[in-house]
């Protein structure tokens, strides 16, 4: 085969239509988000809004949890909203260009330091915008994640350690479903007793039938992972699980202590790096060790190649360069005292760019016969799905 | 394979053992059907085939439980989850993951199974139980059948030697029953799977059955081959009934050997008078539904269907799950959701009165009866009944003991066999007296003897003018109780007529005497008899 062949062939298989690695979706995001916690500029802000919308339409598969990234657009909005409104209630005065005079309401000495209503300028929305817009482009990149990578397949992908876990995730995340249907079939059913009662009996009549269902539920759920073999792999020593669970919980405890010191600029150095480093390495070996005591094997486990790296890094070149980006400041953080539209600064704003790269770098997700697609189809494809699915 | 010696379950608190000196051996490859009434140990026995029982349950085991030379005392059933599948009777109580491939691929995984082992176990699975168009597909979308199906698979995959079912088709309508069954005879056939299948609807297993184990209820297992077993059995289906009738031998287990035997009886019942199936309705129906028309989202469940019922009539709604039964049932009641239509009985809508009053005017007994009712015990729901219904005290409590009597007033409604929990349901909505009553699936898990009773007490409501309404998927109850049978398809009304029209004309719903008999009317073994003396005399 000659090179140019060789090259040919590697490419096809490049952009064959696959799902990619959940990791690599959730490294991309957590990228977008971290690097949109830098920054305060409403215009480095709306780009990486636009370039999680971006990748999110070009990307996502035609699986229900992919349609949920509507609502996490809505959340978004109203954390603006909500964030805008705080300035006008409790007060936002601090400022010279006053918008709104309107007069306060005293509160008793015990509230003191919170103010209601009274002057509302222009600085403090501006403050609040701002402050409202970066956490809405956080919360989005997250939901970005959960609409390229079905989450259930996220806890598929945890190190064996987390398995059993994962299944008790999986489960719970069901159970929740099933008791909104118990409760409305059991309310149901008290109204076909004439029963419109209201209060503690209502209550009652409601919830005791409900637990009892739940109950059954999971006791049948319980024999029939028993039967199937749930929790037959090994069994460990009490001193070693012990010794896991200290690792694991130390560990991760650590990293979250060390993933705040780095995010919050006014915390100890040693904190940050170092400390996050070995967290890192002492949950690792917990995983490591209580790995290996299960002996469960996956099917069909999620692979990484080449486009999961691109994936991935992309988002994490985005928050390096917006990290190592600090010539500016006046640029990252624009100061709401100066009424001015802010500057953007060149290298974040490329950083960001970079960010949607796996919109066109990435495989299209593969589509998933017979599962009907978010949105009803229209009438005339109905002949063209399969018998199966009809039935 | 299996091989029980000895073998003695007792529950704590129990006055006697479930299981007596139970012996019994089942070979490699056959099909045995467990048969009982309800509450007389078959899930009990069952369960022993795991150790479910007493690892999970409770309970003391004396004797041994051989599965394949490896005794169940001294493991756990994740350690016999290789050698013994086993499917619940709800199949989706027992999903752990969400995608079909997934559920297929759970039980390998804790099993370590190498992963292209598991790859190519899942798709012979797929293909084995036709489900390879639905392996994407999210578990909660799928139809019962489909489920049950899933089910199935998803045991299958680990190659357990043993297959244990419990009641795999109670909820299936008879097309879905039909598919289920045909899967599990072909594991039999093509990979000699031993199986152990509980199912009160004999009428659709006992046909394929090598051997039968029947519990009589004093803790003993009769072990036989249904042919020598049903000569004496008490719960039979239609079609041994008709042969012990026609005094055929040897004893008939499937329409198809019935109808070999059947030519002399259809000559002497072709003289015979054409049975008596009720007079037609007459008079004013007392509810008019028109153009009922339920919808979820752009989902049409019920699509304008027109319903007249009359005093004293008993109609059985019939389609396949999904068809649009329950929403019909719920809409006329006036609870449930309706986006156009009307209602009426003696004037008024029961969707614009307040629930109190709706009740007087249609009750409903909900598919699953137990979300009625939420007290500690049988008397405090009675009392409780009385006074929602405004009915005198112990209205309820009389009518409870007209349906089924000699229940315990002080045990919990939880407590109560299935048969007695529906009793109890319909007593509660009995007590507001509504002119019609409907049932949505009201002999789900219900044995012959218990049917046969709620036949009675279906006929007495109608005697006394009730008009009641059945949905169910039971063809041999609905030849034996209903007068008019409305068939409902994707949510419109297909078939509406007489019992004996709608059902023997159908390839799905015609019940057992019909298909063995042929043209004539014949439904249920009581026309037949009730024919017979008639030419006799």
């Amino acid at each position: 085969m000659t090179i140019s062949g060789r090259i040919t062939a590697a490419s096809r298989s490049y952009w064959l239509e696959r799902d990619l690695h959940p990791g690599a979706w959730w490294l991309w995001a957590l990228g977008l988000a971290a690097a949109a916690s830098r920054t305060t500029n409403p215009v480095l802000l709306l780009m990486l809004l636009g370039v999680a919308c971006t990748v999110v339409f070009a990307r996502r598969g035609n699986a229900p949890w992919a349609a949920a990234f509507r609502l996490y657009l809505w959340l978004a909005l109203a954390i603006v909203v909500l964030r805008v409104a705080f300035r006008l209630v409790f007060g936002g005065g601090e400022g010279e260009t006053i918008l709104i005079s309107a007069p306060g309401i005293p509160l008793p000495s015990w509230a003191a330091g919170v103010s209601l209503f009274g002057p509302v300028s222009a600085e403090a929305l501006l403050g609040g915008l701002y402050d409202g817009l970066r956490l809405a482009t956080m919360v989005v990149c997250i939901g970005a994640a959960n609409a390229l990578a079905n989450p259930k397949r996220m806890l598929k992908a945890m190190p064996g350690a987390l398995y059993e876990t994962g299944t008790v995730v999986v489960v719970a995340m069901s159970v929740f479903p099933q008791l909104a249907e118990s409760v409305l079939r059991v309310r149901a059913a008290r109204r076909l007793r004439g029963d419109a009662g209201s209060g503690l009996r209502a209550l009652r009549a409601v919830v005791v039938p409900v637990l009892e269902d739940a109950l059954e539920r999971s006791l049948r759920l319980a024999a029939a992972m028993d039967s199937r073999g749930y929790g037959r792999s090994g069994e460990a020593s009490a001193a070693g699980r012990r010794l896991t669970g200290v690792l694991t919980i130390g560990g991760l405890v650590g990293v979250c202590v060390g993933i705040y010191a780095t995010l919050d600029g006014s915390s100890p150095r040693y904190l940050a790096g170092p400390l996050l480093a070995v967290a890192v390495a002492v949950a690792a070996t917990g995983f490591v060790l209580s790995g290996r005591r299960v002996r469960c094997t996956r099917y069909r486990p999620d692979r990484w190649r080449t486009a999961e790296l691109v994936a991935a890094g992309s988002g994490l070149t985005t928050l390096v360069l917006m990290w190592a980006s600090t010539s500016d400041p006046l640029a990252m953080n624009p100061p709401v005292s100066v009424l001015a539209w802010p500057s953007v600064p060149m290298v974040p704003a490329i950083a960001v760019l970079i960010g949607a790269l796996p919109a066109v770098l990435t495989p299209h997700p593969a589509i998933e016969a017979g599962v009907p697609a978010p949105v009803e189809p229209a009438p005339t494809s109905r002949a063209a799905e399969s018998p199966q699915a009809v039935g | 394979m299996i091989n029980l010696d000895r073998v003695t379950v007792t529950y704590p608190d129990a006055a006697r053992p479930t299981l007596r000196d139970v012996d019994l051996t089942i070979a490699e490859g056959e099909l045995v059907l467990v048969s009982g009434r309800t509450g007389v140990g078959k899930s009990t026995l069952l369960g022993l085939l795991n150790g479910l029982v007493p690892h999970f349950t409770g309970g003391h085991l004396q004797g041994t439980v051989r599965i394949d030379g490896i005794d169940t005392r001294h493991r756990a059933p994740r350690e016999l989850a290789h050698l013994v599948g086993v499917v619940g009777q709800d199949p989706l109580a027992g999903f752990v993951t969400d995608i079909v491939e997934d559920e297929l691929a759970y039980g390998m995984e804790q099993l370590g199974t190498p992963p292209d082992t598991m790859r190519t176990r899942v798709e012979e699975t797929l293909d084995l139980l036709g489900i390879a168009g639905l392996r994407r597909r999210p578990l909660q979308s799928l139809s019962g059948g489909q489920q049950q199906r899933v089910a199935i698979g998803s045991v299958l995959t680990a190659h357990p030697r043993v297959l244990v079912l419990d009641e795999p088709t109670s909820a299936l309508d008879p097309t879905a029953a039909e598919e289920v069954l045909a899967a599990v005879t072909r594991l039999v056939h093509d990979l000699g799977v031993t199986v152990v299948m509980a199912e009160h609807r004999m009428e659709r297993v006992v046909q394929y059955a090598d051997g039968m184990l029947l519990l009589p209820g004093d803790g003993r297992v009769l072990h036989g081959t249904p042919a020598e077993l049903l000569v004496t059995a008490v719960s039979v289906p239609p079609v041994v009934r008709l042969g012990r009738l026609a005094g055929w031998t040897p004893l008939p287990l499937s329409v198809r050997d019935a109808r070999r035997l059947a030519a002399p009886l259809r000559a002497r019942l072709a003289d015979a008078p054409a049975p008596y199936r009720g007079l037609p309705p007459h008079g004013a129906p007392v509810l008019v539904a028109e153009r009922i028309t339920v919808r979820y989202g752009r989902v049409v469940a019920v699509r304008e269907v027109s319903l007249r019922l009359h005093a004293g009539q008993v109609t059985a709604l019939m389609g396949r799950n999904g068809s649009g039964k329950s929403s019909l049932l719920w809409a006329v009641q006036g609870s449930g959701a309706r986006a156009a239509g009307t209602v009426e009985v003696a004037g008024v809508d029961p969707h614009d009165v307040p629930g109190r009053q709706a009740r007087r005017l249609v009750g409903l007994v909900p598919q699953t009866a137990a979300d009625l009712l939420y007290l500690e015990t049988v008397r405090a729901e009675c009392e409780a009944a009385d006074r929602e219904s405004g009915a005198r005290p112990g209205e309820t409590r009389a009518l409870l003991e007209r349906i089924a009597t000699g229940i315990d007033p002080d045990q919990h409604p939880r407590d109560l066999s299935e048969g007695q929990r529906l009793a109890l349901a319909l007593a509660v909505q009995l007590a507001a007296a509504p002119r019609v009553l409907l049932l949505d699936e009201p002999t789900r898990g219900l044995d012959y003897e218990a049917k046969a009773a709620f036949g009675a007490v279906l006929h007495e409501l109608t005697a006394r003018g009730h008009s009641v309404v059945l949905a169910t998927h039971d063809v041999e109850l609905v030849a034996e109780v209903a007068d008019r049978v409305v068939v409902m398809a994707e949510g419109e009304v297909v078939a509406d007529g007489p019992v004996a029209h709608v059902l023997s004309g159908s390839t799905a719903f015609a019940p057992q005497v019909s298909r063995v008999l042929g043209a004539g009317g014949w439904l249920t073994v009581g026309d037949v008899e009730r024919a017979l003396s008639a030419v006799a005399t």
